[in-house]
């Protein structure tokens, strides 16, 4: 079965350290407080290793990668 | 119909009903367990907090997952402003409830019922404890109460679970639902009183019974408040589907010419009174039109009161009861609430009606509850309905005393 990486996030985790944001701007981008608006549909794959940078990078281990069954 | 069915029986002036009367009047409950969970399936009767959830298939999610160790929370945590149906209904009927409750806990197989109730709510809180101590004692054993504080999101589901896990009434990461993983990690039914009461009446006189009640297609009963320009404030019990011109007619009409009418409360939308009045209060209804019934708030917003004013104000009031807890909720609302004040008190400025078309896009969705999506709600059911004041707002806000 093919299946899709999606990132969520823990918004109460979450205190807009931003890093992620700089990590992979493909992916995330800042809102004007400095948290994270992440774009919404599956991580392509070229992207999946810096998604995973993200992940382990952020300082409180708010973001999370899944995988999913592929919607299409 | 007689359209009293919550709110039958008698005078609510008179206070909560005894559970003698209360039992003499109605008899005792015939249903529960699975034929109950499958009744409700079919009675179309959805979650009176806010979101119209259908409860039956809450039930039947809570009957999967219990393995005798569930929790049922009677949710009577009214923190919208506007609302005092769930209080009332408390105060006048609250054995109605408690049978839901422990009809739930018997079906859920649960160990324990919590019944969460305001902190404020004084006439409610006496009416449960008294109503608690008449009930027998296999019931008394398992059931306690709970106060809620006076916030906003004090009644939201996951915030009633923290409170009872850990005396902190603030939303938590979901998932896990409630009915997954809530109180000490057991499946727990988070319900509101109002649905509990209507669980009560199916569970004597069946799913039909429920249906035969309703107009324009939608099924049962509702408690609406009506708040606002109207000559009677106060709560009503409607059919579903009832418009609300009708229901606004039983509070004897509007005080003076109305501009817009506030459904659903401060989740809720404001619509054009020349659109309002036809609406049906019916969950579904609402929800097909981009509405939604939430908690039954129907406020009137006179023709003499300004709009933009009064959408300050309850952002400002939304902001502040953020529970502060995620960055876009607190921050974005706080950011929309000033912009807000910002037009109301010193008039329409581009750069501050930029920023909230912006952020009215990126907030929601980004809590890890449904308050900022709530707000948002609102402020873009503002724009919209009062685009013209937004657009030509001059400064005005310190002339009007809040409704």
């Amino acid at each position: 079965m093919k299946t899709e990486l999606h990132m969520t996030i823990d918004r109460i985790k979450c205190d807009g350290h931003g890093l992620c944001g700089e990590l992979v701007p493909e992916l995330i981008r800042l809102d004007d407080w400095g948290y994270p608006i992440i774009t919404p549909g599956p991580i392509p794959d070229r992207l999946a290793p810096l998604a995973q940078r993200a992940v382990a990078t952020c300082p409180v281990l708010a973001l999370a990668l899944h995988r999913a069954a592929a919607s299409r | 119909m007689s359209d009293l069915r919550l709110l039958s029986g008698p005078d609510l002036r008179s206070g909560s009903e005894s559970h003698a009367d209360h039992v003499r009047r109605l008899g005792a409950p015939a249903l529960a367990g699975r034929p109950l969970v499958e009744a409700l399936v079919r009675s179309g009767l959805t979650g009176r907090g806010g979101a119209s959830f259908p409860a039956g298939l809450k039930w039947r999610a809570m009957a999967a997952a219990s393995k005798g160790a569930a929790v049922v929370i009677a949710n009577g945590a009214e923190g919208e402003p506007q609302s005092g149906k769930d209080r009332l209904l408390m105060a006048t009927r609250p054995h109605l409830i408690l049978d839901g409750a422990f009809i739930a806990a018997r079906t859920l197989r649960a160990s324990q019922v919590v019944i969460y109730i305001g902190e404020e709510h004084g006439a409610a809180w006496t009416a449960m404890v008294r109503a608690l101590a008449e009930r027998p004692e296999f019931e008394r054993r398992i059931a306690r109460m709970a106060g809620a504080p006076h916030r906003y999101v004090a009644g939201e589901s996951s915030a009633a679970v923290h409170l009872v896990d850990a005396g902190v009434a603030t939303p938590t990461t979901t998932p896990p639902q409630p009915h997954q993983r809530g109180v000490g990690g057991a499946p727990t039914l988070v319900q509101n009183v109002e649905t509990l009461a209507h669980v009560a009446l199916i569970a004597r006189y069946g799913d039909e019974w429920y249906r035969s009640a309703g107009r324009r297609g939608a099924a049962g009963t509702i408690l609406i408040t009506l708040a606002g320009g109207v000559k009677t404030r106060g709560v009503l019990e409607v059919e579903a589907g009832t418009t609300v011109a009708e229901a606004v007619a039983m509070g004897g009409g509007p005080s003076e010419p109305a501009a817009a009418v506030l459904i659903g409360g401060y989740f809720g939308s404001w619509v054009k009174a020349v659109d309002a009045w036809a609406l049906p209060l019916d969950a579904a209804a609402l929800r097909a039109g981009g509405l939604s019934l939430g908690c039954g708030v129907v406020g009137v917003l006179p023709a003499s009161r300004c709009g933009v004013c009064d959408t300050a104000r309850i952002m400002r009031y939304l902001a502040e009861e953020s529970s502060a807890q995620c960055g876009p909720c607190f921050f974005g609302l706080r950011a929309l609430s000033d912009a807000c004040s910002r037009i109301a008190e010193r008039g329409t400025n581009r750069d501050d009606m930029a920023r909230l078309k912006k952020w009215a896009v990126e907030v929601p969705g980004r809590g890890a509850c449904k308050h900022p999506d709530g707000a948002v709600t609102f402020l873009r059911s503002a724009l919209s309905t009062f685009s013209d004041q937004f657009e030509s707002h001059s400064a005005h806000w310190r002339q009007q005393q809040p409704a």
